[in-house]
């Protein structure tokens, strides 16, 4: 049984550590795009971003003042049980992010979308999100906090199989050219497209994308893994940089996460994760250990369900 | 070539304006108030007295809100500090300025062009945009001190009126110049001429969305 009072205070660390610190990853996506970087304005945004990362680290200040809508994604081993179940796991991580709304700063962004009440914790009607998913075997359970901001970056569109690769391109470019702009989605960002599923899943699939999977991580299927690389270097060849100014770093990476679709269709979302690409991971075991990442490790075979009999059992006899 | 970097006041004389170039780095000293939808709304529609003495006491309009919380003994918390898009406020903008007589205007993405010389240029004011724009820890190590916070009650923490002590704040650059030129349009007319290549290859879409172009150098702002 993991206890109830080492998910508060496990919830509440993440909070603080999403907001503070820059994940590895994406930081070292950004050194390297800066070092590639020769338009004038454009380096001088990267070296700019660079210097507040550190800042924000060295004075525990949230590295963007603009704190995103902090949610949460909860995986569980299937023999992963929480002291009080469900409800009261759900009730701490609402209350670890009223209390770090406080504690860190973070700015209460959490609004009613038409008559803008604000509870000034980031907490209210459906916020924060709480989305599940479980894998075969363990008894932890893994906490990821994301907080990602930006009104602008994200787009869906409804393509068809004449569509082809050549229309995904297309859909694309058209999302980082319209939001890259003035850099209104804050880029150089980790670029996450969903395709296929249904309207709803696709953008589940694309925000997954960005959010849950980490820079440098491809696809498990290789075509895909090479389409990934391919949008890559295509928006990094659009001759457009941070915000908008001339320059070659659009996308620090670009992961796709696909779902079988309608036999007539072809969903597409593009996500932005952008400059603040806040996530942060805990996996707390029963013995109460708690193991601290930043890579959310979401998309294993069991997430993909990437072969239609998949079973632990069958998984095991291989 | 590295931009020059300049130390500005929040209340600049037009020479201090004078002599910025687009893409120049500035650093702001004195106070800058935020002032977003929230305050626009309250002071130009409904009417009410602004609480600060403008533009005596700060020539500076912020569109932000600052991750910040106010402490039960009243003192304040000021985290980050990061600017909002300030497309949307053009429809308060020009009556703000000739109201407030601010000077500069500082937020995310910059206005048009056409903005700047229908009401920034006649006003004598520029634009500052952030940098990044993320770079709220580094904005923040620029907060001296919150000198108060106006109309918490009546419009939120998110959309009050912060009142904010700058030493040397930045990085900002400057996105419009007292011609009214702006700095994105400048980059976007450079990008355009090069983006046709791109998407060579690339397919329009199967089905149209109602209203849609294919000029790329469109924007979605405005
Ligand atoms: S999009 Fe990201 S970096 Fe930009 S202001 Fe929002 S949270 Fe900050």
């Amino acid at each position: 049984m993991i206890p109830i009072k080492t998910i508060e205070d496990t919830a509440l660390r993440l909070m603080e550590k999403a907001a503070i610190e820059i994940p590895q990853d994406y930081l070292d996506g950004l050194r390297a795009a800066a070092k590639t970087e020769d338009g004038d304005l454009s380096s001088f945004v990267l070296q700019a971003m660079l210097d507040n990362y550190e800042a924000a680290k060295e004075d525990r200040r949230a590295m963007c003042g603009d704190t995103g809508v902090p949610r949460w994604f909860v995986k569980m081993g299937n023999d992963a049980r929480i002291e009080g179940g469900m409800i009261a796991l759900e009730a701490a991580l609402r209350g670890a992010t009223a209390t770090a709304t406080q504690s860190v700063p973070l700015r209460p962004n959490r609004v009613h979308p038409l008559w803008r009440t604000d509870h000034n914790n980031n907490v209210g009607i459906g916020a924060p999100e709480i989305e599940y998913g479980f894998e075969p075997e363990g008894d932890w359970v893994d906490l990821i906090t994301v907080h990602k901001g930006g009104l602008f970056g994200t787009d869906y569109r409804m393509l068809f199989p004449s569509d082809g690769i050549e229309g995904i391109k297309r859909f694309y470019l058209d999302s980082l050219v319209a939001f890259g702009k003035r850099g209104l989605a804050c880029q150089p960002a980790i670029i996450g497209i969903g395709l296929g599923g249904s309207k709803d899943t696709c953008m589940v699939l694309g925000k997954r994308a960005s959010v849950l999977r980490t820079v440098g991580s491809r696809n498990s299927d290789p075509r895909i893994a090479a389409l990934e690389d391919e949008l890559k270097e295509l928006g990094n060849s659009i001759g457009m940089g941070a915000m908008g100014f001339v320059g070659k770093n659009m996308v620090i990476d670009c992961n796709i996460e696909v779902g079988y679709c309608h036999t007539g269709g072809m969903q597409m979302s593009v996500h932005a994760f952008c400059l603040s690409s806040r996530r942060s991971v805990a996996r707390l075991y029963p013995d109460g250990r708690v193991e601290y990442r930043t890579d959310p490790d979401w998309f294993t075979p069991y997430q993909r369900r990437d072969s239609v009999d998949w079973a632990p059992e069958t998984e095991a006899a291989e | 070539m590295k931009p020059r970097e300049i130390t500005l006041s929040t209340t600049p004389t037009d020479a201090d304006l004078a002599q910025l170039r687009l893409g120049d780095i500035v650093y702001l000293d004195g106070l800058m108030y935020t002032a977003r939808e929230g305050v626009y709304m309250r002071a130009l529609e409904d009417k009410a007295n602004i609480p600060m003495e403008l533009p005596a006491q700060s020539a500076a309009n912020f569109h932000c809100s600052p991750a910040a919380t106010i402490r039960p003994d009243g003192s304040f918390d000021m985290g980050a500090v990061t600017a909002t898009a300030s497309f949307r406020f053009a429809k308060w903008l020009p009556e703000w300025i000739a109201k407030t007589g601010a000077k500069l205007i500082v937020g995310k993405g910059g206005m048009s062009s056409k903005d700047y010389k229908e009401y920034f240029v006649p006003n004598g004011a520029i634009y500052l945009s952030t940098v990044g724009y993320g770079t709220g820890a580094l904005l923040g190590r620029g907060v001296e001190n919150v000198e108060a916070v106006h109309w918490n009650e009546e419009l939120g923490l998110a959309q009050a009126m912060w009142v904010i002590r700058c030493k040397r704040m930045g990085p900002f650059i400057v996105a419009s110049d007292l011609q009214g030129n702006c700095l994105f349009e400048r980059e976007n007319a450079k990008i355009s001429e090069r983006i046709a290549a791109v998407y060579e290859g690339t397919r329009p879409a199967t089905l149209k969305r109602y209203g849609e172009t294919d000029d790329r150098t469109d924007e979605v702002i405005g």
